[in-house]
């Protein structure tokens, strides 16, 4: 849409403090009236030194690092960084660790898009999905910490194995809460994502083509959301995700045009459903066995690079990591997805109003942790 | 009136005051009297509010202060509201300040002079009543455009103006919903209106007339954006303007705008139960059962049924855009509230 500047351009700060940016982000908004003629996003705040930290411990100790980049999905963040490790040394992990990650990764990705649905009917305004969400996500948070100690930064994907083994009766209780948990998604979808207003408010803002999404190296939900069938998970399998059956949820915008913040948002409800399905198929793959038993006494890889992609609940994270054979990295970069997709935020947003702003940011569902780090 | 006038007659040596005193004394005996029933009524609906919320979000709500329930939770909160420091911001424009959470209060008050609570119940029976209402129920939003413009601060400034064009777009089709119960009876008095609808549930506006049953569908709406309620809550909305219009008030000022939303709150669902469900007036017709719920508590209860519907919408539905919410308003209600006028209007003359 064609904006012409010359009208009363009023410059509106979202501030870094704000009740619906995420997090610690300043979107910069140029507004004509109502209408947003530019919306620039300033990054910066959480700003850490995540990757000159690391270079200063060993190997597991940059496990703890990693969770609090993404600190709502910190399980599938320790995930790529373990496996891109072991990539590198060339460790093989037993049946038991292996579904075992696969288990807590999901159930992660479940209690990441609870976040992220949640949050997302609040800002909308739809207030009570918020605690309906958080109310689930936290029987997954239990289970975490019954199992690692933590709530929501876990140290517990170890390079070569695991922390802690499941309690017994573990198993039980996961399928327990996935049987509770589906008939809640349909809920959910009763009182947020088929609600009239909900839809009208998000199907027809934030359209972001495939062609745009492609071009700015989007992953994860908001990829699929614009109808692009791209998922790490199936095209490039790790973890033996090749062999459990699932299907990719892509939007199919029956809304409004496809590539909608609403088809974003219900990507990730469908991809919740899909969580469930894996997890139980991994359950029923689970045998006995030590996880600890291929955890190298020191982690000292061979002098090289590597760099290994999962996907994590907002799209396909990377870690490259370069070893000069030493106990400590020489140089780790992260691939975070949430940069990636607010690089193409204010091409997405340009011509909206600002309550649009707030539902596109609100549907890219962004972690300021990851884009800073 | 008459009764509080007749009750100061018995205080020794009233007669022996001027003439002038002794008209103004019953009025502002009356208008305290009402305040203080606003009061109780508000406490008691913000304590519901927090209630019905959190049963709705499968949590408990307010359990402690005061024992059963947590039921002195509003008091303890309007105590600790009196209790903060008076923040004036310093570039604020300090009189419009000041004076902008009492004329929106205002706006919600003076409305009450006229609501009939029960057979005698009721401040002043003007024959203009309805009229009245309409007019007065205007004047808080000046006090919005006060508290936005005089707040210095831009989304104060958004927030205030979204909320008069609010407030003022859905005047008219609630106002026009209004008249087709005006149609039958036949007079703007308030009092007049309820004792057309005795006699029980079948006599009820409501349930007279498909067209006023539309119409009370119409006013409800429209009503819930009069008092910026989810759906309509924008100038509100916390996720896009921290507090909209109110975000520089603290203290008791803060505690006025919100005793204001609630009594109007209140004014609104009075009014539709005047209107549209009977008022006082007894559920069951006399020859069926023993009358024995006195006046006023039934209208405060049937009020009170349409609070907690207005509540519920609150904590359920998501909040619409300002372009859809005119839309609604401009496009929608507007043309329903016509035909519904046109119908009743049709109706009265020939059947």
């Amino acid at each position: 849409m064609e904006v012409d500047f010359s009208g009363d351009v009023m410059t509106l700060n979202m501030g870094p403090q704000h009740p619906s940016t995420h997090g610690v982000l300043r979107l910069e908004l140029k507004t004509d009236g109502e209408i947003v003629a530019e919306a620039i996003p300033h990054i910066g705040y959480l700003h850490r030194c995540f990757e000159k930290h690391v270079e200063n411990v060993d190997y597991p100790g940059v496990i703890p690092y990693t969770d609090r980049m993404d600190y709502c999905a910190a399980m599938n963040m320790e995930l790529g960084y373990v496996l891109t490790v072991e990539k590198l040394m060339g460790i093989q992990v037993n049946n038991r660790v292996r579904c075992i990650r696969i288990i807590m990764a999901e159930l992660d990705r479940i209690a990441s898009h609870l976040i992220a649905a949640g949050t997302y009917g609040n800002d909308i305004g739809s207030f009570t999905p918020f605690l309906w969400c958080f109310r689930d996500r936290e029987t997954i948070l239990d289970l975490f910490e019954e199992t690692c100690g933590a709530r929501l930064l876990y140290n517990y994907n170890w390079i070569g194995g695991l922390m802690f083994d499941f309690k017994p009766g573990f198993e039980k209780k996961v399928i327990e809460f996935i049987d509770y948990f589906e008939p809640q998604v349909d809920n959910l979808n009763r009182i947020l994502s088929d609600n009239f207003i909900f839809v009208k408010r998000t199907a027809t803002v934030g359209i972001m083509s495939p062609e745009v999404a492609i071009n700015y190296g989007v992953t994860g939900p908001n990829l699929r959301g614009s109808g692009v069938k791209f998922d790490v998970r199936k095209d490039e399998p790790y973890l033996g995700y090749q062999d459990i059956d699932f299907e990719v949820a892509v939007g199919k915008g029956e809304h409004g045009p496809i590539g909608s913040c609403w088809d974003r948002y219900m990507v990730r409800i469908r991809e919740v459903k899909e969580s469930c399905k894996i997890i139980r198929q991994t359950v029923a793959q689970l045998t006995p066995g030590d996880v600890r038993e291929s955890i190298p006494k020191r982690v000292k890889p061979p002098a090289g690079e590597v760099y290994m992609r999962t996907e994590c609940p907002r799209g396909e994270l990377g870690y490259y990591i370069v070893s000069d054979g030493g106990l400590k990295p020489y140089r780790l970069k992260v691939k975070s997805p949430c940069f990636t997709v607010m690089s193409a935020f204010q091409e997405v947003s340009r011509g909206s109003m600002i309550a649009d702003v707030v539902a596109i940011l609100g549907s890219f569902d962004i972690v300021l942790g990851e884009i800073d780090r | 009136m008459e009764s509080i006038a007749q009750l100061l007659r018995l205080i020794p040596k009233y007669d022996k005051l001027p003439g002038m005193a002794q008209a103004i004394i019953p009025v502002l005996v009356s208008c305290i009297v009402i305040f203080a029933l606003l009061a109780l009524a508000v406490l008691f609906l913000v304590w519901m509010e927090r209630k019905v919320s959190a049963h709705i979000q499968d949590r408990l709500g307010p359990m402690y202060v005061g024992g059963w329930h947590g039921w002195a939770q509003t008091i303890a909160d309007a105590l600790k509201l009196l209790l903060k420091e008076d923040i004036v911001p310093a570039a604020t424009d300090k009189l419009l300040f000041k004076m902008a959470p009492f004329i929106v209060f205002l706006g919600a008050f003076a409305a009450f002079v006229v609501v009939p609570f029960g057979a005698s119940s009721f401040v002043t029976d003007l024959n203009i009543g309805v009229l009245y209402i309409v007019a007065v129920g205007s004047l808080s939003v000046i006090g919005i455009i006060m508290a936005g413009w005089a707040s210095n601060n831009k989304y104060s400034l958004y927030g205030g103006m979204r909320a008069a064009a609010q407030i003022i777009s859905y005047e008219i089709p609630s106002a026009i919903a209004i008249m087709t119960v005006i149609i039958p009876v036949g007079s703007l008095s308030m009092v007049d209106i309820v004792n057309a609808q005795k006699g029980g549930i079948q006599h009820w506006f409501l349930f007279r007339n498909p067209f006023i049953f539309l119409a009370f569908i119409v006013y409800f709406v429209a009503s819930l954006a009069e008092v910026n309620r989810t759906p309509f809550d924008i100038p509100e909305a916390e996720s896009e303007l921290v507090a909209g219009y109110h975000t520089e008030y603290s203290g008791m000022r803060f505690a006025f705008f919100f005793l204001a939303e609630y009594a109007n709150m209140f004014l609104v669902a009075s009014v539709a139960t005047t209107l549209f469900l009977g008022g006082w007036t007894q559920v069951l017709p006399s020859s069926i059962a023993h009358q024995f719920i006195p006046g006023p508590i039934l209208f405060f209860l049937k009020a009170l049924l349409l609070i907690f519907i207005q509540m519920w919408l609150r904590w359920s539905l998501p909040r619409l855009r300002v372009d859809q919410l005119m839309y609604l308003s401009w496009k929608v209600l507007l043309p329903i509230s016509l035909v519904l006028v046109l119908g009743v209007g049709w109706l009265a003359v020939y059947w």
